[in-house]
Order: structure tokens, then sequence, then C-alpha cells
């Protein structure tokens, strides 16, 4: 059976363990005189069986439907002859992918080797037999332990607060998957990281000018090794980011000033809105928008006007990019501006300043620090931003401060390093995880900051 | 006394100035929101004005006489003979009557005029139907992009238009005459990917979409009201929870493109789960979410007033009574609202997919979570890519298809807040 | 038929009554307790009136929040306006520098004339007003800047000062005048945010003379004080009061007694009862200032 309608199964099997403890906790309490001489209601005895069905058998489906595909690409590999044992983790890849395209059809059994055709027929078999395996496993241990909880009700049993407790541990690990995951963004990182680190070393890294991962295909080309300096990355993704700050900070601050100190009901009632739509426009549609709309504006604009732009210029990128940028800007200066006490703005207005003074020298200083936080966590956000550079930006990695030229990012890299072809273990794959993990060290420093400005920021003003 | 009178003079010298400080700052303020809303304006503009033409597509309607012996079928029912037979003669045949001038000696450049793919639609309906063999029937089949894009943008200095004059010539006289027109473009909606632009549709993305959608759903609304009901109302004050909370707070802010990452190294190269299907990237795109679900859920969960709490304990509630009794639907819109913003933003989320490998060239329309699929942002990535004007009509009108579902969500999002919005 | 005969006078007793008198919701109503609009008992005028306020009528959308009522501020007099919760003493204040104004919903009706001038004119500016009318809060409201920036905030924003040392003697003069100046003179550069309450609101008082208002209003400013700086900054009220018009809004009636020249009691937006603040808390002539200062309601 397949997972998913394994679960359904599993689901049933719930439904059923909990009408079976109900009915059951009710029959038991007729003869003590009803159901006001159990302990608890019979809700929680079938909520209880139905736990004590549903958990170990999820459990072991989750289980089983993760490290299945893992365990049978081993079984298989395993099961090769020696001489067609892959040497490395690259080739046992390219392998398993050629084995499973038999077996799916894709490949005619014609065109592989003996051994491949036949490793394919052992996919097929595992692959019927697990799923055979998981479903009596699956089918059992829920009918078992299902078994076991309904029959364990006695009215003395405390059913709800045995519910009550588990339901608790379960709301607690959904809460803990966050770290889990952090975990897991630091585990597919790190681990590739020092392995990348094993190929090229550290100080080409860091300080190499030169990027360009385009290694060898074949074995006979592993003498051009690429280059791996990310100063240019480096500098690419500052560049950018630098030209979307500059258009969303002024244009998101003075918007939300405007909204929050001037604008009517109305008015407000309106833009705010609208504003919010530029946050929830997809950032596919920002890189159409700044590949084949406003990068060919621009570089149309610069040879009319007789400077050489390139067609993927940074401009474009980051000028596309500060406009999406911009209400993350203006919704978090806002209430940034917002929090600042009314009485402020009275003290200030009382001695007779205008507006805009009240503004630029009472509030918006103390603003300042709730303002700063926004704008690092707006940075963090444009370093961060794929698909605007996939689209907009280019591969080349030059080295320019230059906003009308081309230049690449950490992001466009990883993108391009792991789209289309890869292979596994090479220098060029770890590389895209070398660069995710400066990548997730860099927002998760700006973040961390941000935020904790932002909060003491927030404190101030309880 | 003098003095106060000197200070209002003063005062009322510098006001002039004063005020048109005030001024000026008022029109930055303006001319701010002016800047980000024209952006808005523009966007808009160029992504309906480069794709609504997308949802036009261009047909010729024949006569077409399936005459077994032009195509050396005399059994319909035979799937070898089905393979080998003829099926575009009868087509050119056809259009040739149609086309006002042209001879035999023309059929090539006639044959251009249809889609390659028109012979296939020919085969199909004989297959299904036998006996239209010997008969002659009016089909209507796509024309070649090139004639649709010449219908379509003829004088448009963007497009080449790659048909010959004499062709160009045919076109407009078989639009004079009805043969070829121009209705809604069905095809759209009803496909697939393909290489052929005038046959590439959106169905197999908004499949592939909804698919990954329904993985999502399914698992981060439960376990991000979960985490948020446990984060307000059962975590004791220590290290861990601070530890739990700012890892959410964090995860929020962590590039979409590192959960990619994640989902390479752990979901496809550690547990071997297959690449571009929407079980993993809605996994992928459920990691991505939770923490916004979670923070809006909390948000939610603390608006409902203490006092409420304190009733039900009052008459001996426990405490998970309490709160899945009465805390937990009284904090519910708030929690759909936050959730239907988190899903939207997945469903626009196209950098974590690319990593999984959901950027294959996929023609068939997905049929389960464990299919190969792309999703609808990726297919407009895709298009875009692509150098033919006529790809990027579609990828257009995909990022309208797309706005549009984002846009009922958050319409959905605003009702429902506003109906069950509750003033304590 | 003979129902609705029977009912309608009652009806429109009712309406009546409730246009041109209101009666306050409290157990016995004696006869004198009942409030008629624009009735002030007492001395509500004045020979050499800085404020001269007539029919003044204030609206928070359709709610009426001052109904009717007509006074004068003399020059150089110190006035407290005293009332239950709510009845309309703060928003009667607010209307005297137009603080009201960033109200979207508040109007404002009536004439009210600063030295004979309309302060609600069309043409009047709002900020040269509130440079001659200075105002001190109900909690102190000092910027989150040094000291020394709070008190030369005004000078600077109106450009009262052409150099460094002008500005530094508007700073040391209101510290003095304010009291603060022994207190303050070593750490001008420290935020104000970290001084006592007591100090803050002295500060605040301080930043407002510095631009040398005529009159000064005061929204209860020593409700969030303790006792000891209630002391000082009454001390101030009395030593300003030789050169300033002081308006003061207060809970405490002990405070006015002490402070005040004249004193006017206020009650659900009418205006009651203005006297000499002796005779007000000594022999009230009307039934309400009476029940207020004797503490029958509060």
């Amino acid at each position: 059976m397949q997972p998913a309608n394994l679960f359904l199964v599993t689901i049933v099997l719930v439904l059923v363990a909990y009408g079976l403890g109900y009915t059951r906790s009710r029959s038991l309490a007729m003869p003590l005189g009803g159901i006001r001489h159990l302990k608890s209601l019979p809700f929680y005895y079938g909520a209880r069986a139905a736990l004590w069905c549903g958990i170990p058998a999820l459990i072991v489906l989750a289980l089983w439907a993760m490290f299945q595909g893992k365990v049978i690409q081993l079984l298989v590999i395993g099961s090769l002859p020696p001489e067609m044992m892959p040497a490395s983790e690259g080739e046992a890849s390219l392998l398993l992918s050629k084995i499973s395209n038999v077996a799916s059809g894709a490949l005619p059994p014609g065109f592989a080797e003996p051994p491949v055709v036949e490793a394919a027929e052992r996919l097929t078999a595992l692959r019927q037999q697990s799923r055979w395996y998981m479903t009596v496993l699956v089918v059992a241990v829920a009918v078992l332990a299902g078994f076991f909880g309904w029959v364990r009700i006695r009215p003395r049993l405390n059913a709800r607060a045995q519910v009550e407790s588990t339901l608790k541990w379960i709301f607690f690990a959904c809460a803990a998957l966050a770290v889990l995951t952090t975990a897991g963004i630091i585990f597919s990182v790190a681990f590739e990281t020092i392995r990348f680190f094993g190929k090229v070393s550290f100080f080409e890294f860091f300080f190499g000018t030169s990027w360009s991962p385009q290694t060898a295909l074949r074995a006979d080309q592993v003498a051009a090794e690429g280059a791996f300096g990310m100063v240019p990355l480096f500098t690419g993704t500052l560049l950018i980011s630098a030209i979307a700050m500059l258009v969303a900070v002024p244009v998101g601050l003075l918007s939300a000033i405007y909204l929050s100190e001037y604008a009517s009901k109305r008015v407000r009632g309106v833009v705010k809105p609208l504003l919010e739509m530029l946050a929830g426009i997809p950032t596919v549609v920002y890189g159409f928008f700044a590949a084949l709309t406003v990068a060919p504006f621009i570089s149309n604009l610069a040879a009319s006007l007789g400077i050489d732009a390139s067609s993927q210029s940074a401009l474009a990128a980051g000028g596309v990019m500060g406009i999406m940028i911009i209400p993350f800007v203006s919704s978090l200066s806002d209430d940034v501006i917002n929090a600042v006490p009314q009485t402020l703005r009275d003290g200030s207005l009382a001695l007779g300043a205008t507006q805009s003074e009240t503004m630029k020298k009472v509030i918006f200083p103390a603003a300042l620090p709730g303002i700063m936080g926004g704008i690092l966590l707006a940075v963090s956000r444009a370093i961060g931003e794929t698909m605007i550079v996939v689209m907009a930006a280019g591969l080349a990695a030059n080295l320019t401060a230059n906003p009308l030229e081309s230049v690449t990012t950490v992001t466009v890299q990883i993108v391009t390093l792991l789209t289309g072809d890869q292979e596994f273990d090479s220098a060029k794959t770890l590389a895209a995880f070398a660069l995710g993990a400066m990548l997730f060290l860099a927002t998760l420093i700006l973040n961390v900051i941000a935020l904790h400005i932002v909060r003491k920021y927030r404190e101030q003003y309880d | 006394m003098t003095d106060r009178n000197t200070q209002a003079e003063i005062i009322r010298q510098s006001l002039k100035r004063r005020y048109r400080k005030e001024r000026r700052f008022r029109a930055y303020g303006i001319l701010a929101i002016a800047i980000a809303l024209s952006a808005l304006v523009v966007l808009f503009v160029d992504i309906i004005g480069k794709g609504h033409t997308a949802f036009i597509k261009t047909t010729v309607t024949l006569e077409v006489d399936i005459d077994p012996e032009m195509m050396y079928l005399d059994d319909a029912t035979d799937e070898r003979q089905l393979r080998m037979a003829d099926f575009v003669e009868p087509l050119v045949q056809a259009l040739l009557r149609e086309v006002p001038g042209a001879t035999e000696a023309n059929r090539d450049a006639v044959r251009d005029l249809l889609n390659p793919y028109a012979s296939n639609q020919l085969r199909d309906a004989l297959k299904e139907n036998p006996e239209l063999l010997g008969t002659t029937q009016t089909m209507t089949f796509l024309t070649h992009t090139n004639v649709d894009v010449y219908v379509k943008h003829a004088g448009d200095e963007d497009y080449s238009i790659k048909l010959s004059d004499r062709q160009q010539a045919w076109v407009d006289q078989l639009l004079d005459k009805g043969v070829i027109e121009t209705s809604f473009n069905d095809v759209l909606f009803s496909r697939g990917d393909s290489r052929d632009p005038s046959r590439a549709g959106i169905l197999g993305a908004i499949v592939g979409s909804l698919l990954t959608m329904f993985v999502t759903l399914i698992l981060s609304f439960p376990i991000g009201v979960a985490a948020a009901i446990y984060l307000e109302e059962f975590a004791p004050q220590n290290r861990f929870t601070d530890f739990i909370e700012v890892n959410i707070n964090n995860l929020a802010a962590v590039p979409s493109i590192i959960f990619g990452l994640l989902g390479l190294a752990v979901f496809i190269n550690l547990f071997g789960m297959p690449r571009s299907v929407p079980l993993v990237g809605g996994l992928v795109l459920t990691l991505m979410t939770l923490p916004t679900i979670i923070i809006s859920s909390r948000a939610a969960i603390k608006s409902v007033p203490p006092s409420i709490r304190e009733a039900a304990e009052g008459i001996g509630a426990s405490k998970m009574q309490v709160v899945l009794h009465h805390v937990l639907p009284l904090a519910l819109p708030g929690m759909l609202t936050g959730s239907i913003i988190g899903m939207a933003q997945a469903l626009g989320e196209t950098a974590p997919l690319l990593l999984i490998g959901m950027v294959a060239f996929i023609v068939d329309v997905p049929d389960g979570f464990l299919d190969s699929a792309t999703v609808l942002p990726v297919q407009v990535f895709l298009w875009a890519g692509s150098p033919e004007l006529a790809f990027i009509e579609r990828a257009s009108a995909a990022i309208m298809v797309l706005l549009a579902f984002l846009i009922s969500m958050n319409a959905l999002a605003i009702w429902l807040r506003k109906r069950l919005e509750r003033r304590w | 038929m003979s129902t609705m005969n029977t009912l309608k006078p009652a009806v429109d007793k009712e309406v009546g009554a409730s246009r041109d008198t209101v009666v306050p919701a409290h157990e016995e109503r004696p006869e004198s307790a009942v409030i008629e609009e624009a009735k002030t008992v007492g001395k509500p005028f004045s020979d050499d009136p800085k404020f001269k306020l007539r029919n003044v009528e204030v609206f928070y959308g359709q709610d009426r929040a001052i109904k009717n009522i007509s006074l004068d501020i003399a020059r150089n007099e110190v006035i407290a306006f005293i009332g239950p919760s709510g009845c309309g003493k703060s928003t009667f204040l607010r209307c005297l520098n137009r603080m009201n104004d960033s109200i979207d919903i508040c109007r404002v009706r009536g004439s009210l004339l600063l030295d004979d001038q309309n302060i609600y004119d069309s043409k009047r500016d709002v900020v040269e007003l509130r440079a001659r009318v200075g105002m001190v809060f109900q909690k102190p409201n000092p910027f989150p800047k040094s000291i020394y920036d709070n008190v030369a905030y005004g000078p600077r924003i109106h450009g009262l000062a052409n150099r460094k040392s002008d500005l530094d003697d508007i700073v040391e003069n209101s510290l003095r005048k304010a009291g603060l100046w022994d207190e303050a003179k070593d750490r001008l550069d420290a935020t104000a945010t970290g001084m006592s309450g007591g100090q803050q609101q002295r500060l605040c008082i301080a930043r407002a003379i510095a631009i040398s208002p005529e009159v000064i209003l005061m929204d209860e400013p020593c409700s969030a004080l303790d006792p000891i700086a209630t002391a000082k900054v009454e001390e101030l009220i009395a030593e300003m009061s030789e050169s300033y018009t002081i308006v003061i809004v207060t809970h405490s009636m002990q405070q006015a007694a002490r402070v005040s020249h004249r004193t006017a009691y206020f009650h659900l937006g009418h205006l009651v009862e203005v006297n000499e603040t002796n005779k007000v808390f000594t022999a009230p002539e009307h039934e309400l200032t009476e029940s207020y200062i004797t503490g029958r309601f509060g």
C-alpha cells in the first residue's frame, strides 16, 4: 500500500479505536450506576484508546516512509557484483539513477548492462516487499497497541489526565520542531561545508577574488579545477543589496511617516493595503519584471545617453528588489513610529513645533533604534533574496562597484550550482553548501542583532 | 514685556520659512507613496500588457476529407497502421482548398501554417472513433505558433514575425473568410508544459501547486497551532522554552533558499526521497511557513482575554479543557487568517523548490504526491527564461493566474478576519 | 389612541428638560442641583481678561463634551479647573492652545479670544499661538534627549537664540526658574529620561518657560508625582504666577486651594461655578459644587 493510503487506513483504525474505547467505558460504567462512577468522561477513554492506536502506528509509518528509500538503495548497491561496485558516492548516485530508470521503464533494458537490469528487478521487488512489510507492520502495531489501550480501560483509570499529558507532549514536540529545523539547517550546511574545505583551502574561499566553479566534468579534466574565491560574490551581493536599500529605506520610511502622521484615515485605509500588496507579490514576479522590463529599459536608457550598461545590470535587480522591500521597511517603521508615545508628540506640538519639526527632532530620534532594527532585518532579507537576482542579475562574477555592470550574488551561485546536472561530492556542489553556510551565518547574525534591538526598543515604551 | 514682543516678532518672521519646510517634508512623504504606488501600477500594467494576449488562441477550422487512400490507412482499428499512416496530407489538402490561389507547389508553406501537432489530433480522433475513416469532418486545429504570433502581434516591434509575406497574406485572407479565428485560450488551462508555446498550459503547474499546498496545509496548520498552544499556555519559563522562541523568531527571517538546501540535504540526500515531487516540496514549504503560522497563532491566543480563561478555570475545567474548549475556538479566526497569509507566501515561493528539483520540464499533469511536478511560480520562472516571446506572453498569463490566486487568498483572510473578529 | 394622547405631553416635557437642563445622576435631586445651561454661578468674568471665552462648545463627533461655557481668565492670575472625571475640564483646557486640533473628530464652537484675537480664526497660526500659550502635561514627557537639549528645544525651533551663549543663558534661566538648576547643572548632557518623576515634570516646566510664553496651561501636572515633588511644583507655580497667566487642571481640591486665585467647577461639560478660591471652598453657592468639595462624589 502507498504511504498516503496507509495513512488513511491508520486514521480509520484510530476512529474505530475511539468508538470502541468510548463504548467500553460506558458498558463498564453501566453496572456501577452510570458514567458518574467513571473517573473521566467516556470521551477521554475513547481518546486514550485512539492515541494508543494512532501514535505508535504513525511513528512506525513515518520512520518507514522516511528511511525505506535509503535502505533499499543500499540493499540494491550491496547486491551488485563486486566489479560493478561504485568507487565513490558520485558514481553510486549515477548508477542508482540508471537502475531506477531501468526499473521505471524510462530506459529500455536493452541499453543497460545485465547486472544493472538485475539490480533494477531487485529494486522493483524490494520496493514491493517494503510496501508489504510496511502495511503489515503498521496495521499490526495499530491494532495491537489499540487493543492494549482498550483492554486496560477501568472505571478508576484517570483517562483524562493521561490523554491531556500525552497531548501536552505532542504539543511540545510540535514546538520543538523549530529547534529540529534549525539543527537540520546547521547539519545540512555544516557537514558539506567541512567537506568543501577539505577540497578547497579556507584562505582561497574567503580571500580569493576569482570565482569560476565550472570544474571538470570528465576525469581527464580534473586538472582544470575551478576557482572558488567568494570575494566577488560577496561584493556583488553587497552592491545589489545596497542599491535595494537606497530605494527601499527612503521610500519606505517617508511613506510610513506620511501615513502615520499626516494621512487622513481614508487615505491610510486605501494606501496601506496597496503597499502591503507589494509585499504579497511573489518574488518570481519581481524577477520577471526586473529581467524583462526594467533591465532592458535601463540598458536602453544608458545606451541612449551614450553610457555602457549591461543588460543584466546590478541596478535593475537592486532597484526592483528595493521596490519589493519598501512595504517591509514601511510597515516596520510604522509600528516603531506608532510605538513612540503620544505624549512626546503633544509635548513638542505644545511648544509650538510644526509637525515636521516634531517628526524630525523628537519622534524620529526616539524611534531611531527601532527603525535601525527594521532596516537590519530588511538588509538580511535583501542578501537572502534569490529569485530576483537569479532572473535579473548575471552569472559572471565581476569584482566591480559600477551599478550598470553585471554582478552575481551568493544566492544566484547556490541556485546555479545546485540545479541542472550536479555531481555528488564535487567541489562545485559542495561549494553551494559552503555559500549557503555563509548566507545562513550572515543573515542569522543580522537577525539576532535586529531582533534584539527591536525587542529592547519595545520594552522601553511598554 | 518688550522682550516678549520682540520674541513674538522673531517667531512670526521665522514662520514662513518653517512652513515651507513643513510643506516640503509633506511633499517628500507624498512623493514616496507615489513612487511605491506607481511601481505597483507599472508592474501590473506591464504584466497585463505582456500577458493578456496569452488568453487568446488562434485556430483554423477545416473540412477534412479523411480519405483512406491519401492516408495509406484502410483500418483505423489497427494500431500498426495508425502508427504508419499519413495524417498530414488530409490536413494540407483541406487547407490548400481554403487558401485562395495556393497550389500544390505551395504545400510546404501552407503546411507550416498548421500546428505540428495537428496531425496527432487527427490520429487521436480516428483512434477514438474509427468509423470516421472515409468521411469528411469539420475539425478545428491550433495554428502554428508563428501564425498565432502574427495574428496577435502583427505590427508590434518586439515580436519578430516568422511568416513569409505570402504566408502573411494567406493568413489575412483566411482571417477574413473566418477559417482562421481567435477565441479564448482553453489550452492554457487544460494542458501541462510543452515545447510548443501554443500548446503549453499551466494546468500541470496548477495541479502541482495544489498538491504541494495540500501537503503544506495539512502539516503546517496543525503543527503550527499545536506549537503556539504549547508556547503560550503550557511552556514552563525556562532556558529551553526561550531557546525554542529564539529559534522560531530566527527561522521566520532565514532566507527561503536555505530551506531548499535543508530539503536537498535531508529529505533527498539523507532520506533518499525522490526529487521534483510535491511531497518533498510540501515538506520544505511546511518548515518554511511554520514560523509565520506559529507567530500569528500566538498573537491570536494572546488576544483572548484572561477573563475567559479564569471563568472556565473557575468552574473546575482542567488547563487542557480551558485551552481546547475556550481559548482555541476564540483564537481560531486569528490563526486561520495567519495561516492563509502563510500559505499565500508558500504558494508564491520559488527558490527552495528549485533546489529540490521542481524545475524539470514536465509535460504530464501530476496525479499524486509522488509524481514529478512543477508549481506555478516555477513555471513562470521556466517560461520567463525562454528566448521565445510567445513563452514570455504565457509566463505573464501564469503570473496573472498566480496573482489571482494570491489576491483571493488574501481577500479570504481579510473577509474571515472581518467576519469572525470579536471585540472584547 | 387614548394612550398616545396621554403619553405625548410627558414625552415633550422630557425632551425639553434634557435640552435645557441636566439632572445629575444622583439619588436625591435637590432643586438647586439642577444645572442650567450657560448659567454659571459666581464671578466668571474679569475686567482685564487675558482670555475672553464666550459660548464655547466642543463636540467629539456627535457628543457635546463642552456645553456653552463662558469664562474670562484674567492676566497673571492662577485659575484652577476642578470637577469629577470626564467633566470636560481637560478638553476645555486643550482648547486654549488648540491641542485638540490633532483629534480628527473634535470640533470647537464659540468665541475664544486671547488678547482680543480669535484663537480659532482660520488665519490664526497655531505655531505662534502655542509659542504664547505653553502647556505642561499630566505625565512628565521629557524628550529622550539630554536635559540641555530638552530645554533648548523650543528656543531652537523658534530661532530665539542666535549664539550658543544665548542658548546657554536661556537654558540656565529656565532651569533656574523651574528650580532645577542646582540639581541639573552638572549633568546637562545626561538623558532626561534618567531623572526622577518630579525632576522630569519640573524639566517639562522649564522646557515650557524657555520660550517665555504668556500663558502656561497645566493638565494635572502633579497627578503622577509623589507628595514631595508635588510640593516643589506647587511652590514653582506660586513663584511663576507673578509673570505668567496659569491655568491648572487638578484632581486635588487641596492643590487648587493652595495654588490658585480663582477656582472653576466643571460638571458634565457645564461650568457650574467660578469664584475666588477661598470662597469656592468655604461658601460654595451651588449645590453641586458643595457636594463635590464635601466629597459626596468625585
